[in-house]
């Protein structure tokens, strides 16, 4: 078949994990627009796309599999979700914000935007820091950007 | 070389397409659509109409679609005859094409009952709500103060009526069902949905329906007399088999196939719409008339089109529509004993059926979160006594799923 196997991904070592959130944080000033993380975030509610989960007393992030076969994608009603060189997006354009993507991530990884359509992770490629701010700001190395098979 | 041809033109076509491209960059692929336009999303006729999209957005696949995937699309083009033996397609312009592998996704069709005296409403005050000339017919016709009829509160009625909300005057839907979207709610959540619309301005006559038709009045069965300027026939959609069933195909209410989308008739294959899909959630075959379905299954037609192996399970019905400004999320049926969960904090109502230790489906009613998980339950039927069922209900989440499912996070997926 003819798919992209060599790609990077966001994967997490759980026994790092120190549950301080503060790739939510940092996802969320990502993907802001903000100049600086202060305004992204006084007095906003978090719009992250990582989100971490309490798990058998660890810590757990989670965010988009960006998924070899991905059900969002084959779900979306609009044509605005697709999958571009690995990584999977959303044209904020063309969703309507129906929900349906968020009714089939079996991950839990696509929330509702406040704006009305939907986001999710897409490795931070184009917002400014153009590469996961989650994994750059993790203080011990849980969160990785790698490619394993 | 393989030379495929598909009759269709919506989501199912174009997961046909992919699917067969996947394996196979080189075969043509001839395309036959009625409808004359670029692929195009059929729910977002209702955004249109709205002013939430336009034409331009709502195209379902970038303009090069065709082109780069070497497609001849024959645009405004009608299969009229399927040829089995002679693997060809007559079009309504006397061509013909062959094929030697075939994809039926041929959708479905408004569906409009004999009503009495339907033929004194003047034609220009008729609709139907299926495709993109229906929309630009309506979005052509309305205006302030008109008062609008829709027959039919499901899904199609009710999307119709939204969009035009504040675009016209009274609206009044009305079914023979004795709850709105009869099809995906129950009724507590429906009367949930129906006050929220109610309180918008929607009026609703239920348990009803038109016995006869005199010029611009109705007359229902219960003898109400409702005046409209225009009227919305939302009854139904069919699925378009005449085709298939001459060809000799298995067609029960819809084109009856295998788990490989093969009909059984040699070299053709159906997906979309036009078809039956055995729905886990209830271990029955019944049309699943939705959009993630029909690209699936298109898309496993074409890749064993091509020669792949692919097999479509796992399918179950899901709904997620916004009506007015409440999100209603659905998935599966609705089977067993009810769990119900109401969250002030959110103002979400939930109701989980649960049937022989398994999930079998949910109704969801406020701004959805991560009830994909709830979903993935249902389809995979993951036994609930395998997971921390309880901790889910009250919200969803990875680390109630267990071990198992967690170890996926750590694979490629
Ligand atoms: C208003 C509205 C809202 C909807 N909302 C939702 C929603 O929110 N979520 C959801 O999941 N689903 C929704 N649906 C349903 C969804 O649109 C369908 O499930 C989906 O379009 C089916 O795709 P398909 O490819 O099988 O068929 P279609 O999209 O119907 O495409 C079939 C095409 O084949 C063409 N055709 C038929 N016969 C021939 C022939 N003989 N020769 C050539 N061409 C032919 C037709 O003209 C049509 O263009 C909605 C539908 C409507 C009308």
């Amino acid at each position: 078949m003819l798919v992209n196997n060599a790609m990077k991904r966001i994967y997490v070592n759980k026994k790092w994990c120190l549950g301080c959130r503060l790739c939510e944080y940092n996802c969320t000033y990502a993907n802001s627009g903000a100049m600086n993380i202060i305004t992204a975030l006084k007095d906003k509610p978090l719009r992250s796309r990582i989100k971490v989960e309490e798990y058998d007393g660890d810590t757990l992030p989670l965010s988009c599999r960006h998924c070899e076969e991905p059900i969002c994608v084959k779900s979306c009603i609009a044509g605005a979700l697709s999958k571009v060189g690995g990584v999977i997006k959303i044209n904020h354009n063309k969703c309507v914000g129906c929900c349906t993507c968020i009714s089939v991530c079996p991950y839990g990884a696509i929330m509702h935007g406040e704006d009305g359509v939907m986001r999710k992770c897409e490795l931070c490629i184009d917002n400014a820091f153009g590469a996961p701010a989650c994994v750059a700001g993790c203080p011990n190395g849980a969160i990785v950007y790698e490619e394993r098979d | 070389m393989k030379r495929y041809v598909i009759i269709g033109n919506g989501a199912a076509t174009i997961g046909a397409v992919e699917g067969i491209r996947r394996l196979d960059s080189e075969g043509p692929i001839t395309i036959i659509s009625s409808e004359p336009y670029h692929t195009y999303a059929r729910p977002l006729i209702s955004y249109y109409i709205e002013g939430k999209t336009d034409r331009e957005r709502m195209k379902y696949r970038p303009d090069d679609f065709y082109e780069k995937n070497d497609c001849e699309f024959l645009a405004g083009k009608t299969a009229v005859k399927i040829d089995p033996a002679a693997k060809s397609v007559t079009l309504d312009d006397g061509s013909v094409v062959s094929y030697d592998k075939l994809c039926y996704a041929a959708g479905s069709s408004s569906f409009i009952p004999a009503f009495r005296g339907l033929e004194t409403v003047s034609e220009s005050d008729r609709f139907t709500f299926m495709t993109l000339d229906d929309a630009e017919r309506l979005k052509a016709r309305i205006e302030p103060g008109l008062s609008v009829l829709i027959v039919g509160a499901g899904l199609i009625g009710l999307k119709c009526a939204e969009c035009i909300y504040g675009k016209v005057g009274a609206i009044t839907v009305v079914d023979l069902a004795p709850r709105i979207l009869s099809s995906i709610l129950e009724e507590k959540s429906a009367s949930i949905v129906q006050r929220h619309l109610e309180g918008k301005g929607l009026n609703f006559i239920l348990n009803d329906s038109v016995d006869e038709f005199h010029g611009h009045i109705a007359i229902m069965k219960s003898g109400i007399r409702q005046f409209f300027d225009i009227v919305v026939l939302a009854v139904g959609v069919r699925p378009n088999v005449a085709l298939m069933k001459e060809a000799g195909a298995r067609v029960n209410r819809g084109v009856s196939t295998d788990r490989h989308m093969y009909t059984g008739v040699d070299g053709i294959y159906a997906a979309g719409d036009c078809t039956e899909t055995f729905d886990v959630s209830c271990g029955e075959t019944r049309i699943l008339a939705l959009m993630p379905n029909a690209y699936m299954q298109g898309e496993c037609a074409g890749i064993n089109m091509a020669g792949g192996d692919c097999d479509f399970e796992n399918a179950v019905p899901m709904n997620a529509i916004k009506l007015l400004g409440l999100h209603i999320s659905t998935a599966g049926s609705y089977i067993g004993d009810v769990i119900e969960r109401e969250n002030t904090a959110d103002s979400t109502y939930t109701r989980f059926y649960v049937d022989g230790g398994l999930l079998r489906g949910y109704i969801m009613l406020g701004e959805p979160y991560r009830n994909g998980i709830y979903t993935s339950i249902i389809r995979n039927q993951i036994p609930i006594d395998k997971i921390d069922f309880e901790t889910l209900i009250k919200s969803p989440s990875i680390s109630a799923m267990g071990e198992s499912y967690i170890c996926q996070l750590e694979r490629k997926v």
